[in-house]
């Protein structure tokens, strides 16, 4: 049967044992004089005999369903002859790719070696038995698990105590989901890195100025090496975000402070809205409003002005990110100026000076900590932004600081590297690995670092 | 002592100046408002402007004379005669007569006209209604797409450089005559990707993208509402839950593309799922809008005041009866809000999707969430990079589909919030 299938039939008899329990608890009451004789409501005895029911079969279907390909794919490359034996994972996947043809009947068994057609009447042998073994014993486990939770129901059983339990364990399973989240980052990202470092040295990643991570399909080709050096897509990553910041900063700063100090609370409820329309677009349409509006008026403007502009410059993508991150310089720019208390206001206007004086020299002082982290979260964001570098942004990595030249991004990489066909021992694909995992970290740390001076700052007025 | 006098007049001097310094920083921050406002309209009026044609197409209407001569076809039910047939002369044929300055050279410049799908059209139209053979019929076929630009973009030089000076005097013959005509794109909504851009639509787009919410919602929602009453509800104060926290909060800045390659690695390598499913965009958008999800639901039960709490506890509740009976019914208009706006953020990311093979050419519309298929962000993203004109189109009216989308979604969420909603 297959597993949706069986999904659904153990929804069913989960269901069954529900309502079996509730009428069991039921009759168990009547002798009693009344439910209330019982130590918990049907309700909770019905419930425990469902997730009796349920829990062991779906664990032992999960179970089964994410790790039936890889077992069988060992049991069926362990019978082959020992000098057919794959060496590495990639020939492995290719070997078996080659059994699963053959078991299919997409190759014929006449023109391959005879071991390998034993092994695909093994695969489709397994395969089948698998099939009807994992059924046999989910069903069973289902029904027996939830005979027993049916039958020992109890008057004296405190149900509902026990039912509280397993909820409790779900919900902190749930919340454990972040950190197996991370987890799973960290390990699926650095255990990769880690292979990539055993392939191209420490130093001629950190250090290398050149980039070009084609790797040779014949050995003795020109260049077979690859370079891997990270320099030049760092710097452009920087460049790209420092143009972005260079728009954002200025104009979040300043419409923030425009809407808490000046604005009424009509254009307030206005143009907040709307600058936060901003954050809810889309970054594929950035790069679309980069790529073909943005990029092409600037190398239009650059060749009027008689200078040389890349049609994919550094200054379309910088620009349209700026724009994007905007709203979220302002929001929180806004959030710590609000938060700065009104007797400093209070105070410093009493004294004569003007709103702005007072902007400049007391409240934005006061209120700086804050603004620096948010810049640092929106620095953050620029960094790690993928479409609008992708689409706007070029492939080639120079190493220059000229924003009307084209540059690249590592995330611009990570999708060139990785769309398509990857190979999971080259040092091309595991590349991309290496510079996720650098953008982890460094993301990472601006997070960390933005958050506690926003935190320690909000602490300081609370 | 400085005379009181003399400081008064030094004071009233410097006033001009700093009412002046006043002015000018008012200046700026209305200078920004207008900046970044000023630039979300260009960005969508760029947008509706590259885009609206795309909602049009071009046909053309014909009376194509079924004969069998021409067609090489006697008998329309023979599925080997009608392979060998010719189904392109008549359609030229039937142009040819429209256009008599067209001379036996110009054919393939007729050709150019009709789009290079209308005769597999005409075809299956025959195949249908064999009655038809011997007969005229009028039937309305696509224009090629080089027509169709042109046709919508009338005196723009960029969109008519693929027609020569023959072919758009032509074009605008025949549009004279009523034979080429503009209307509703109904192609676009209702088909999948396709190589031409007359006949590429957004609807296995569109599709892929509701099965990708969908799996996103199922598995994000309860997830989410459940770690959240975890966090705020039963969680002691220790070590593990301020780790939780933590992790939380660093999860909900990470870059996406960050989660594209924990997909890429962890569910496509290594539990060996397939590419490009919908089933996977939809764990990979769910462990990335988890965080958000989590904190605005947090946020909505640390709104429901105590003294529901301490009334249900009260009269005997048990903690979870509190909550689940309590809290919870209140806290999820809330939960509901948040979820909604996480909702729209997982719909137009597109970054991770890339690397779990999301970006393939998928012309069939998907039928579950196993099969290959593509979101709306992915299909602007593949069309965009098209160097065709009629792409470019078609990838900014699929921007104001999927823009209509989010609009709607966010709508729904302040809709939700303004109506339900409680004051304390």
């Amino acid at each position: 049967m297959q597993p949706a299938n069986l999904f659904f039939l153990i929804l069913a008899l989960i269901f069954t044992a529900y309502v079996l329990g509730y009428f069991r608890s039921k009759a168990l009451a009547r002798p009693l004089g009344g439910v209330r004789h019982l130590k918990s409501l049907p309700g909770y005895y019905a419930v425990r005999a469902a997730l009796w029911c349920g829990i062991p079969a779906l664990i032992i279907l999960v179970l089964w369903a994410s790790f039936e390909n890889q077992i069988i794919q060992m049991l069926v490359l362990g019978t082959l002859a020992p000098e057919i034996v794959p060496a590495s994972p990639g020939e492995a996947s290719l070997l078996m790719s080659q059994i699963n043809n053959i078991a299919s009947g997409a190759l014929s068994s006449g023109s391959v070696d005879a071991s390998l057609v034993n092994a695909a009447e093994l695969l489709t042998n397994l395969r089948q038995n698998s099939n009807t073994y994992m059924t046999m014993l989910v069903l069973s486990i289902a029904v027996l698990a939830g005979f027993v939770g049916w039958y020992r129901i109890q008057p004296k059983l405190n149900a509902r105590e026990q039912v509280e339990i397993i909820l409790r364990w779900f919900f902190f399973s749930c919340a454990a989901v972040a950190i197996m989240t991370t987890v799973g980052i960290v390990f699926s990202v650095f255990f990769e890195t880690v292979r990539f470092f055993g392939m191209v040295s420490f130093t001629d990643f950190f250090f290398g100025t050149s980039w070009s991570p084609q790797v040779a399909l014949r050995a003795d080709q020109v260049g077979s090496g690859g370079a891997f050096g990270m320099i030049p897509l760092f710097t452009g990553t920087l460049l790209i975000s420092a143009i972005a910041l260079l728009v954002a900063v200025p104009v979040g700063l300043f419409s923030a402070i425009y809407l808490s100090e000046y604005a009424n609370k009509h254009v307030r409820s206005v143009v907040k809205p709307l600058l936060e329309l901003l954050a809810g677009v889309p970054t594929v349409v950035y790069g679309f409003f980069a790529a073909l509006t943005v990029a092409p008026f600037i190398a239009n403007f650059a060749q009027t002005l008689g200078m040389n502009a890349s049609s994919q410059s550094a200054l379309a993508a910088g620009l349209v990110m700026g724009i994007m991150i905007i709203p979220f310089v302002s929001s929180l720019s806004d959030d710590v100026i609000n938060a700065v208390p009104q007797s400093l206001r209070d105070g410093s206007l009493a004294l004569g000076s003007t709103q702005s004086e007072t902007m400049k020299k007391v409240i934005f002082p006061a209120a700086l900590p804050g603004i620096m982290g948010g810049i640092l979260l929106a620095a953050s964001r620029a960094i790690g932004e993928t479409m609008i570098v992708v689409m706007a942004a070029g492939l080639a990595a120079n190493l220059t600081a000229n924003p009307l030249q084209s540059v690249t991004t590592v995330t611009v990489q990570i999708v060139t590297l990785l769309i398509g066909d990857q190979e999971f021992d080259s040092p091309k694909t595991l590349a991309a690995f290496a510079l996720g995992a650098m953008l982890f970290i460094v993301t990472l740390l601006l997070n960390v670092i933005a958050l506690k001076i926003v935190r320690k700052y909000r602490e300081q007025y609370d | 002592m400085i005379d009181p006098k003399k400081q008064a007049e030094i004071v009233h001097k410097s006033l001009k100046k700093r009412y002046r310094k006043e002015k000018r920083f008012r200046a700026y921050g209305i200078l920004a408002i207008t900046i970044a406002l000023a630039s979300l309209i260009v960005l969508f009026a760029d947008i509706i402007n590259k885009g609206h044609t795309g909602f049009l197409k071009t046909t053309i209407t014909l009376d194509v004379e079924m004969n069998a001569e021409t067609m090489y076809l006697e008998d329309p039910t023979d599925p080997d005669a009608v392979r060998m047939a010719d189904f392109v002369e008549p359609l030229i044929q039937s142009l040819s007569e429209i256009l008599p300055e067209a001379t036996e050279e110009d054919r393939g410049k007729l050709r150019g006209l009709i789009n290079p799908y209308a005769s597999s059209q005409l075809r299956d139209e025959l195949v249908a209604n064999p009655d038809w053979m011997g007969t005229t019929q009028t039937i309305t076929f696509l224009a090629h797409s080089n027509v169709d630009v042109y046709n919508k973009h009338k005196g723009n030089e960029a969109y008519s450089i693929k027609l020569s000076e023959e072919q758009q005097q032509y074009v605008d013959k025949l549009r004279d005559k009523g034979v080429i005509e503009t209307s509703f794109n109904d192609v676009f909504f209702t088909s999948g990707d396709s190589r031409d851009p007359a006949r590429a639509g957004v609807l296995g787009a569109i599709v892929g993208s509701l099965l990708v919410m969908f799996v996103t919602l199922v598995l994000s929602f309860p997830i989410g509402v459940a770690a959240a009453i975890y966090l705020e509800e039963f969680a002691p104060r220790n070590r593990i839950t301020d780790f939780i926290e933590v992790n939380i909060n660093n999860l909900a800045a990470v870059p996406s593309i960050i989660f594209g390659l924990l997909g890429l690695a962890v569910f496509i390598n290594l539990f060996g799922m397939p590419r490009s499913v919908p089933f996977v965009g939809g764990l990979v958008l769910t462990l990335m809008t988890l965080p958000t999800i989590i904190i605005s639901s947090r946020a909505a039960i640390k709104s429901v005041p105590p003294s529901i709490r301490e009334a249900a506890e009260g009269v005997g509740a048990s903690k979870m009866q509190v909550v689940l009976h309590h809290v919870l019914p209140l806290a999820m208009p809330g939960m509901l809000t948040g979820s909604i706006i996480g909702m729209a953020q997982a719909l137009g990311e597109t970054a991770p999707l890339l690397l779990i093979g999301m970006v393939a050419f998928i012309v069939e519309i998907p039928e579950g969430f196993f099969d290959a298929a593509t979101v709306l962000p992915v299909q602007v993203f593949l069309w965009a990079g098209s160097p065709e004109l009629a792409f470019i189109e078609r990838a900014s009216a699929a921007i104001m589909v999927l823009l209509a989308f989010l609009l709607s979604m966010n709508a729904l969420a302040i809709w939700l919030r303004k109506r339900l909603e409680r004051r304390w």
